[in-house]
Parts: C-alpha cells; structure tokens; sequence
C-alpha cells in the first residue's frame, strides 16, 4: 500500500516536471497555422520539421554568440581561477586570506548593486555592445567562485610536493606546470562545467551590456517571447536551441554539474 | 623570495579588478543613488552629466514619493514571491527526497528527471511556462483531456490582488513581525537557558513591540491611504520556480537524509518511535542545517531575480514587477539613474541581510572545528 503511495506520488511529480518538456516539443513541431489553445495538447499531424530551421536561421547569429561567449570566458577564467588558487593554497602571504574574503565578498553581491557603474565603465572603454566585453565582466564575476573551488582543491594537495619541487630547484611557474596542473584535471571540469553553464544561462549583464549583433542566445529568447504577434512554434523551437548546451552538459556530465552547483550554490 | 613576489603579481590583477568592479562600483553606485542623475533631461544626453548631492531624497521618493507606487508594489511582490518560492522549493524538494530516499526502482532517473530543470537558463522556464500559462491553453484546458471542464484562472494575466494592505500600516507590521519573530528568539534562548541572548532578544522585542502598538499605529508615510497586497499573477511565476529550482533541494536534502546515521534510525525504531515520529522529532531537526543553506541561497535567487519574470511577463507589466525589473526600467529605459540605483542599493542591503548573518555562523563553526 504504502509503495503504491510512493510510486503515485513519484508518477504524479514526473507529470509536473516533464509535461512542459512535452508541450514545448509538441509546440515546436506544430505548423503556426495549427497552432490554437485549445488544441495545445494534442500531437501534430503532420510534424512540421521547418519550425527548426526557421529556428536555426533566426537563432544562429545568437547562438554562435553564446558559443564563443561561454567558451572563452570559461576557458579564461579557470586559467585565473587555476592560477589564484595555487597562488592562495601553496603560497599564502601575510593578509592573503583577508584578501581571500573580500574576493569571495564578490560572489554574494547582487548584480543590480553594480550595474549602472558596470554600464558606464563598459562604455568608457569602448567595449559596449561587442562580445569581449561581456566575456571580460564575466570573468571578472566569475573570480571568486573559481577561485574558490581551486584554492579548495589544491589545498588538498600535499604541502610537500611543492616543497619536494622547490629543493629540485623548480620555481613558481614551473612548480605550477610540473606538480600542480597535472592533478588538477577534476578541478578545471567542475570550474568548467559549472563557469560554461552560468555564462551560457545568464541574461542580465547580455541585456545590458550588448547590442543586437553581439546577443547570446538568451537575450535574443527573451526578446523573441515578449513580442506577441509571433506563432508559438518559433520560442519553442528556439527555447530548445537555447537549452540544448547546457542540458547536454547536464546528462553527460550530471555528476560534476552537481558538484559544481553544491560547491557554489550562492553566486550571484 | 623571488617567487613570492612572482606569486603575489600573479593574484594582483584579480585583486585589482575585483576592487574596482565590486568594491569601486559598489561606491560609485552608492554615489549616484545619492544624486539627481536623471531628473533633468539634459543629463540623460550628457556625456559627462553634471551631478548634485540630493542627499537620501531618491530612498525617500521611492517610499513615499507620489509616483513611484510602482515601487512599493514591486516590493510588496517581492515579499510574496520570496516567502511562496522558498516554501514551494523546499516543500516540494524535501518530499521529493523523501520519496527518493525509500529507494523506488528507478531512483537515477526520477532524479535526472526533477533535477534538470536547474541547467536551463531562467528565460528558457520563462518562455515555456508563459506558453502554459496561456490563460485559454496550456494547463488551463488540461483537465479537457479527460473530458472535464477547463480551468479559468488567468494566471499571468490577472491584476487581482489579496491580502491588500495600506502601505501606511508598513511600519506598523514591519515592527510587529521583527518583534514577533524577536519573542520567539528569546523563547527559543530561554529554553536553551542562553541568559544573555534572552535578555537582549527580550528587551529588543519589547521596545520594538511597544512602539509598533503606540507611535507605529500612527506614522503614516504617505497623506493618503495607498492599497497593496499579494499579487495573484504572481502565482505563475512562483510554479515556474519552483519548478526549477525545486530539484535542487531535493539534491541538497537526499545528501541530508542519506547522511544519517543507521543508527540513529534503529535507535528511534527500538524507542517505539512510529515512522511519522520518526521524521518529526528526528530526521527533520538534522535536516535543519541543511534547509537553513538552501533558505539562503533560494532567498539569494529570489530577491534579484529578474530574468524568469523579464522572459514571462516583460519589463511592462505592473503585477509582477520585482525591484529588479523596476530598476532595470528606471535606469536603462527611463535614464532615472539615480533612482536606479538607490534600488540596487537597497537590494544589496536585503542581500547583505540574508547572507552575512549566514556567513557569521560558518565562520564561527569553521573556528570551533
């Protein structure tokens, strides 16, 4: 009995969670014209594959956006999250760890606190409107929970290895390239995984700080949804492109995603 | 000691560019807030505006000045939206890892499944549930699959409101609910026998609930009567977050629950402890540190949230205004800068709120250890 319970309740959340998946394939495999309220549910006959490419067309821009957007970004700033976090773990300085704190201060920050200066400063330097400086405010946000997770994870690693390095005659970088990257590998994926999904899913700063030719996908989402004379088919084909990376990411690399997600739950 | 300094040149670009875009803007921020950018139209064509002190007038015009109404509703909204998305998340997240926790076959992909909502990006659910919400489709003709009538409430598009409220009687219930939630802190301090935190959380309740019954009754910020209250479109949006986020604290409490101890479930079967018992007095009371982190980091979500209301309902639209929204349009459609700001301000405030007593305790905790 109480079994039949638990798989009730288990079946019932099931429903909750996956009937919007279901409507938003069903939507985007309608024909516009097919499209009305009442018949929202049921399956299109016949399916209508163009919704994808009219998609594809319209999105591409954005998405390749998206894709060197989060790409760069990600890759630059486990680069300077790596490097901080050996400098802050093997080589601690008086006051480093204050230093730490008020880096890590930067995670919890709402983002609405900095905005209007982030716009100024962004303008100023002439990088409005362009990709890179949307890829340079992300990696900036992005230092302190890098950081973390690096400094973290190498101070895991025996003091004594670098120590074994230095009397071997190795210096800094060298102690950096020889002992520590090469143990590093699970550090960067969870960095990577967790850097490359926040970038990918952020709105925010994209609806700031970009011009229509410089949108990521997001941005360009949104903007789609909110006009009310589009057919539905068109958002949904176009929330599935946006989707797919990130959920990708999510099935393949579950495990890391969610150690990611606990290690950094509370950025902002 | 070269490669101390080597390592020490090698943090200070981050440290520098952390103090300008946190530290930096954050003052700057705190200085335009503090200004009349935005008030003369001139400005908003100047390259480099000219600026003026105004002091806190911004913060006082957003709460009592005449029009911006649409600021006290959106923090009414935020309340709301915070308050149901929290308990929604985490009610729906304990019972879903409590269900998980009893192993059903299949227990890897019922969790594939309420978890992934958390890799798609806000405006993704945004967009999706905005289509479900249709008031005439979507959920609402679901139940006609069945041969059963319709559903009729128009969710995002409803301007009703309850629990409507005069935005005069603020500081009346703000007092009444710090003083409250202060009594049951000395409650809880008196039980526990903690003399000094007893006396200071009574003292600070008393004051604080004498002044909401004397003076509080009769401070009015407004000269006129100003109704709020719980904005039902809101309800949408809360089940789109929910949604999303609600696999995350099933995430968080199945490590809870799988993290106890044997036992200390076998010891409360051999006490005769029912099952329901069980979880009470318990299971629950060892899940609390874990609902206090996921408390802070969905209250942290909550309050900036911006994108899943931007993607369902856009910057427009009144009934589910956050300040998020609000400041978004005050500063980047409205050029109000100033304005503006002293929103981001204030919610950084609310922000700090949440977060710093949180990060007091695990300091402390860590320095115990």
């Amino acid at each position: 009995m109480g079994r039949f319970f638990l798989y009730a309740f288990l079946l019932l959340a099931t429903l909750f969670f996956l009937l919007p998946v279901y409507l938003v394939i069903l939507t985007a495999l309608k024909e516009p014209a097919k499209i009305t309220l009442d018949t929202v549910w049921r399956w299109p006959d016949p399916v209508y594959w163009e919704s994808f490419k009219i998609a594809w067309d319209a999105f591409r821009p954005k998405f390749q956006n998206s894709v060197v957007l989060a790409l760069s970004a990600t890759a630059l700033s486990a680069l300077v999250g790596a490097l901080n976090g050996y400098v802050l773990a093997k080589w601690p300085f008086r006051g480093s760890n204050l230093l730490f704190a008020l880096m890590l201060f930067g995670m919890f920050i709402p983002y609405q606190s900095i905005l209007i200066p982030l716009f100024q400063f962004v303008k100023a330097i002439g990088l409005y409107g362009t990709l890179w400086g949307l890829i340079l405010v992300h990696v900036v946000y992005g230092i302190p929970i890098v950081t973390l997770i690096f400094k973290n994870y190498y101070s895991e690693i025996p003091d004594e290895l670098v120590e074994a390095a230095r009397i071997d005659g190795a210096g800094f970088f060298g102690i950096f390239r020889h002992v520590i990257l090469p143990l590093s590998a699970p550090a960067f994926v969870v960095v990577a995984i967790w850097q490359f999904t926040q970038i990918w899913n952020e709105f925010l700063f994209a609806v700031t700080l970009t011009r229509p030719e410089s949108q990521p996908i997001t941005v360009a989402l949104a903007q789609l949804a909110g006009g009310e004379a589009v057919k539905w088919n068109l958002p949904m084909a176009g929330a599935i492109l946006a989707a797919l990376p990130t959920l990708l990411v999510y099935i393949f690399l579950g495990r890391y995603f969610l150690r990611g997600l606990l290690a950094g739950s509370v950025k902002g | 000691m070269r490669d101390r300094i080597v390592a020490f040149l090698v943090l200070l670009p981050s440290l520098v560019a952390v103090g300008i875009f946190v530290y930096g803007f954050i003052g700057q921020n705190l200085w335009v807030s503090l200004t009349d950018w935005g008030k003369n139209p001139a400005q908003a064509l100047a390259l480099r505006p000219e600026l003026h002190f105004v002091g806190l007038e911004n913060y006082r015009e957003l709460f009592t000045g005449f029009v911006d109404v649409r600021f006290r509703q959106s923090v009414v909204n935020l309340i709301f939206f915070t308050l149901f998305f929290m308990g929604g998340s985490l009610g729906l997240g304990l019972l879903l890892a409590m269900a998980l926790d009893r192993g059903p076959k299949g227990e890897g992909l019922f969790r594939t499944v309420f978890l992934f909502p958390m890799a798609l990006s806000f405006v993704v659910t945004g967009t999706i549930w905005r289509w479900l919400l249709q008031p005439q489709g979507g959920i609402n003709v679901l139940p006609t699959l069945f041969g059963l009538p319709p559903f009729h409430f128009p969710w995002l598009t409803t301007r009703q409101q309850t629990w409507v409220f005069d935005w005069n009687q603020l500081p009346f219930y703000t007092a009444l609910a710090v003083g409250l939630t202060l009594l049951y802190v000395a409650w809880k301090a008196h039980q526990e026998g903690e003399r000094k935190r007893l006396f200071w959380s009574l003292l600070s309740s008393g004051v604080l609930l004498v002044w909401a019954f004397t003076l509080g009754r009769t401070t009015h910020l407004l000269p006129y009567p100003e109704p709020h209250g719980f904005s039902l479109a809101l309800v949408g949006v809360i089940l789109a977050a929910v949604w999303q986020m609600s696999g995350y604290t099933m995430a968080l409490y199945l490590a809870g629950l799988r993290g106890i101890p044997v036992e200390v479930l076998e010891a409360a079967k051999v006490d005769g402890a029912s099952e329901w018992q069980t979880y009470r007095h318990v299971i629950l009371p060892l899940l609390a540190p874990i609902t206090l982190s996921a408390m802070i980091v969905l209250g942290h979500i909550a309050l900036k949230i911006f994108d899943l209301i931007f993607a369902m309902a856009g910057l427009d639209y009144a009934p589910t205004d956050v300040p998020a929204i609000y400041m978004y349009l005050l500063a980047f459609r409205g050029n109000q800068f100033a304005k503006g700001a002293a929103i981001g301000i204030l919610l950084l405030l609310l922000v700090a709120l949440v977060v710093i007593p949180y990060l007091v305790s695990q300091l402390r905790k860590e320095v115990r250890r």
